[in-house]
């Protein structure tokens, strides 16, 4: 590669970073307006994917352990009945929240796919993983940190050339530790 | 019958106790002649496989002449069984699958005991620790969960019939895997154990240790995916995984052994995180344990807990024993597990290994917190809560989305130190690759800024494909400079490449598979349903295909009933199949099952479950799901599998590079 090619390329690639720099400092400023705009996406739908959506964060109360509108459990007496409920709440114009509650009066806790965000015990359900990443990252980074500066034992100078035994010695180190 | 199985059951007991007791004594006492003790405890040790063989075998033969004076025949069997079935019968209850668990750990103590010519102090200390995990089992089996406890009262003229769901070809293979997996990791940590005992030097041990998880990890994940595949095709709820604590305790053991497979690496060739390998080969024992534990003894609402009963509190006292007692030797021995090298950059292999071993425990803690929350939850606020899919599949994915980018970046990076120009060389044409996808996927649709599943989806196509483009940029690479050496073609480098240095090459393979397996999951995301009363000739439209029912049947054999739809599948207006879902009735057991049908291609599955009767109409019901890359799951874990069986196949002898300014182009970039 002739050297005058490749040092063409670095102003060029500086320029081209620079310019997504630019383009993307102006697009941040759109920021609070799109993610807006993601919500009301996020909170829009219709009637049959509030159900869907809904009927995917309860439990069908059978002991089948299955989601309710995944459980096709043979006779089940429990998720046919859920379900019309289910569609029953959503057509009386209740919100979320109040859907799930209702299920909660009724069957209790459990009918809750998973824990709610009311209550430390609840909470700590859905920290206590990142929590565990977090502290863990830390951790490994404390490590690496403490090993970095752990004394080498014998390294000191410019070692004497070693032949015969120890330079194949060294060889069969050096080739475990690259796989060569 | 029933007299002789418990009679060998006692007899395999007394056995693998003197094993055990004599091979303690011998060990750690010392006395004259503890040598030939030591023999005696070992031969003892051989000889209950033998006698827990032939208790087995007393089952399965009770269970081929339906003799039901046996409760245990009874409550898993019947005369119409079908014979596969009933050989199925010795794992398919409580009492059953623990003898068959004594069994395997039996047949793994012989295969040790017999190899004892390897190094003969550690199998001894290994066997010892084996006998004792098998004195655990064999009193479970002698008096508190009897295989062959007796018929009270009038003898049945027929038993009960095995589950419904457990009638499945699959259920004769998933069992016994998933067992291989979970008893094998007895042997790694009955070395473990056994090294700590000893103080014992050196990396052979690790060695041995690494051998006997690797095959161990490998049978667990075929059990694991047998699993799944049987959910997939028997269930019928559309679905292969479904976060129940049973497949979670699966899925636990596997999580410690894949961060010990990697892990054990460093101490292999730089003789570090020896503490932490002891403590990961320790949990991966424990938490089988505790896998068994939750399979068995019921604690947990489960689809899989038909195992109601009291062994729990056994297991209980177990798991505290084998935990105070590795403790203790740990405690007393920790000094000769020293660390040998310092660790150089934080841009090097031992670091990535550092945050995959991270991301690996972590995903287990996140799998064991969401399976015990339920019981915890209980405890502190005085009521259940449910922790199902939702949960796991919002703390779990993020975790598995960073293994997948340590998988394309480990690699990659060399032992001690990986320069930037490396890295750069390495990555480009990979990461290209990703963002093409990336961009593609965009293109055809994914809107990540609309939902946080599309994103996870995108993220994970463009991380499959970076491990996928890195492990082939890495054979390539390889490939060329043998072929350079050799004069020999790009196929046949990269197979010689191969055969040099199989470890490696084979986990490139493994993490390949992973890849794939990722990219199944990811169709996910995309799945479609439709449910329909369908009468003659009504139409249910799915995706690209339109369902048309031809007509409805029935079938009767001695062991079950079935009503069967007989559906016709259009795609572009042609016909291109005909599927056949039914539902069964099976009488001895009284239960009705679906049984769904699937028409699989590479692009997705097409599967169609037949419901029953609306009971207001009378009217069939039938539920189609298309179930986008699916069979790419099945494909990854084949690839996997591949790649375990290559990385077991000794090395060929190395080459020895005598032009030493060569090795420059050598990937040395990378390691195991």
């Amino acid at each position: 590669m002739p050297r005058s090619q490749t040092s063409n390329r670095v102003p060029h690639f500086s320029r081209l970073l620079r310019e997504v720099e630019i383009f993307a400092a102006s697009r941040l400023r759109l920021l609070p307006a799109v993610f807006l705009g993601v919500l009301l996406l996020m909170g829009a739908g219709d009637d049959s994917a509030r159900i869907d959506r809904l009927g995917h964060q309860m439990m069908c109360v059978c002991g089948c352990n299955q989601i309710l509108l995944e459980c096709n459990h043979v006779g089940c007496s429990y998720s046919s009945r859920m379900r019309n409920e289910l569609v029953a709440a959503v057509d009386a114009g209740n919100d979320d929240g109040s859907v799930l509650q209702i299920f909660i009066q009724k069957y209790g806790t459990t009918v809750l796919a998973s824990p709610t965000t009311v209550g430390w015990v609840n909470r700590a359900a859905w920290v206590m993983p990142y929590a565990a990443l977090a502290l863990g990252t830390l951790l490994v980074v404390f490590v690496v940190r403490v090993w970095r500066n752990r004394p080498l034992s014998a390294v000191v100078g410019i070692p004497a050339p070693v032949a015969g035994a120890e330079l194949d010695r060294f060889r069969a180190q050096a080739r475990k530790e690259t796989d060569l | 019958m029933s007299a002789l199985g418990s009679f060998v059951l006692l007899l395999a007991l007394a056995l693998a106790g003197y094993s055990f007791l004599a091979g303690l004594l011998a060990l750690a006492a010392r006395p004259a002649g503890w040598e030939r003790l030591s023999e005696t405890a070992r031969r003892a040790g051989i000889a209950s496989f033998g006698t827990v063989l032939i208790a087995a075998v007393v089952l399965v033969t009770s269970a081929f002449r339906n003799d039901f004076s046996i409760a245990y025949i009874f409550h898993h069997s019947n005369r119409d069984l079908p014979l596969p079935y009933k050989f199925a019968t010795l794992w398919s209850g409580q009492e059953g699958s623990l003898l068959f668990w004594s069994l395997l750990l039996s047949g793994y103590g012989l295969v040790l005991r017999l190899r004892h010519k390897t190094d003969e102090a550690l199998f001894a200390h290994a066997s010892v620790v084996i006998a004792a995990v098998q004195v655990f089992f064999l009193l479970l089996l002698n008096f508190a969960a009897r295989p062959f406890a007796v018929m009270q009262g009038t003898l049945p003229a027929d038993g009960n019939g095995l589950n419904p769901l457990l009638q499945y070809t699959e259920m004769v293979i998933h069992p016994p895997m998933l067992y291989l997996g979970y008893v094998g990791f007895t042997v790694p940590f009955a070395f473990a154990l056994g090294a700590l005992v000893m103080k014992y030097p050196g990396d052979k041990w690790i060695h041995i240790t690494r051998r006997w998880t690797m095959v161990t990890w490998g049978l667990l994940t075929c059990g694991i995916t047998l699993g799944a595949h049987w959910a997939y095709y028997v269930l019928g709820w559309g679905g292969y995984w479904g976060w129940d604590p049973v497949e979670n305790a699966s899925l636990l053991p596997w999580l410690t052994g894949t961060a010990f497979l990697h892990s054990v690496m460093m101490q292999e060739k730089r003789g570090m995180l020896k503490v932490w390998n002891m403590w990961l080969v320790f949990t991966t024992f424990w938490l089988s344990i505790l896998g068994t534990y939750l399979t068995r003894s019921g604690v947990l609402n489960s689809v899989h807990a038909f195992a109601q009963s009291p062994i729990g509190g056994w297991f209980k006292w177990f798991l505290v024993i084998i935990f105070v007692v590795f403790a203790a030797f740990f405690f007393a021995n920790k000094s000769y597990l020293t660390s040998e090298h310092k660790l150089e950059s934080l841009i090097s292999r031992e670091s990535s290994f550092l945050f995959n071993n991270l991301l690996f425990v972590l995903a287990c803690f996140t799998v064991l917190w969401g399976t015990w929350f339920p019981l915890i939850s209980e405890f502190l606020q005085g009521h259940k809560v449910t922790v199902g899919p939702p949960f796991f599949n919002s703390v779990a994915v993020p975790v598995a989305l960073l293994l997948l980018l340590l998988t394309a970046v480990g690699p990659l990076l060399a032992w001690r130190k990986t320069s930037l120009d490396s890295l750069r060389r390495n990555f480009l044409w990979p990461a290209l690759g990703s963002l093409v996808v990336g961009t593609l996927m965009v293109i055809f649709g994914v809107r990540p800024w609309r939902d946080l599943t599309y994103f996870y989806a995108l993220m994970t196509a463009m991380l499959a494909t970076l491990v996928g483009l890195t492990v082939i940029s890495e054979f390539v690479r390889g490939g060329r400079v043998i072929s350079r050496h050799t004069g020999q073609n790009l196929a046949a480098s990269m197979l010689h490449l191969c055969h040099r240095n199989t470890r490696r090459y084979g986990g490139y393979i493994v993490h390949f598979g992973v890849a794939l397996l990722f990219l199944g999951i990811l169709g996910t995301v995309f799945n479609q349903e439709a449910e329909k009363e369908m009468a003659f000739r009504d139409k249910l439209a799915i995706g690209p295909y339109t369902l048309v029912c031809l007509s409805y049947t029935q079938e009767e054999n001695a062991n079950n009933s079935a009503d069967v739809a007989i559906m016709q599948v259009f795609k572009g207006g042609r016909q291109i199949d005909t599927l056949y879902p039914e539902s069964r009735f099976y009488p001895a057991s009284q239960q009705q099952q679906h049984i769904p049908t699937v028409r699989s291609t590479l692009a997705g599955d097409l599967y169609i479950v037949y419901e029953g009767q609306n009971p207001e109409t009378g009217r069939p019901i039938i539920k189609a799901h298309l179930n986008p890359l699916v069979s790419w799951i099945w494909i990854g874990v084949l690839v996997m599998i591949f790649g375990t069986i290559v990385a077991l196949v000794p090395n060929a002898a190395p080459v020895r590079a005598t032009v030493p300014a060569r090795l420059e182009a050598a990937p040395v970039g990378a390691g195991d």
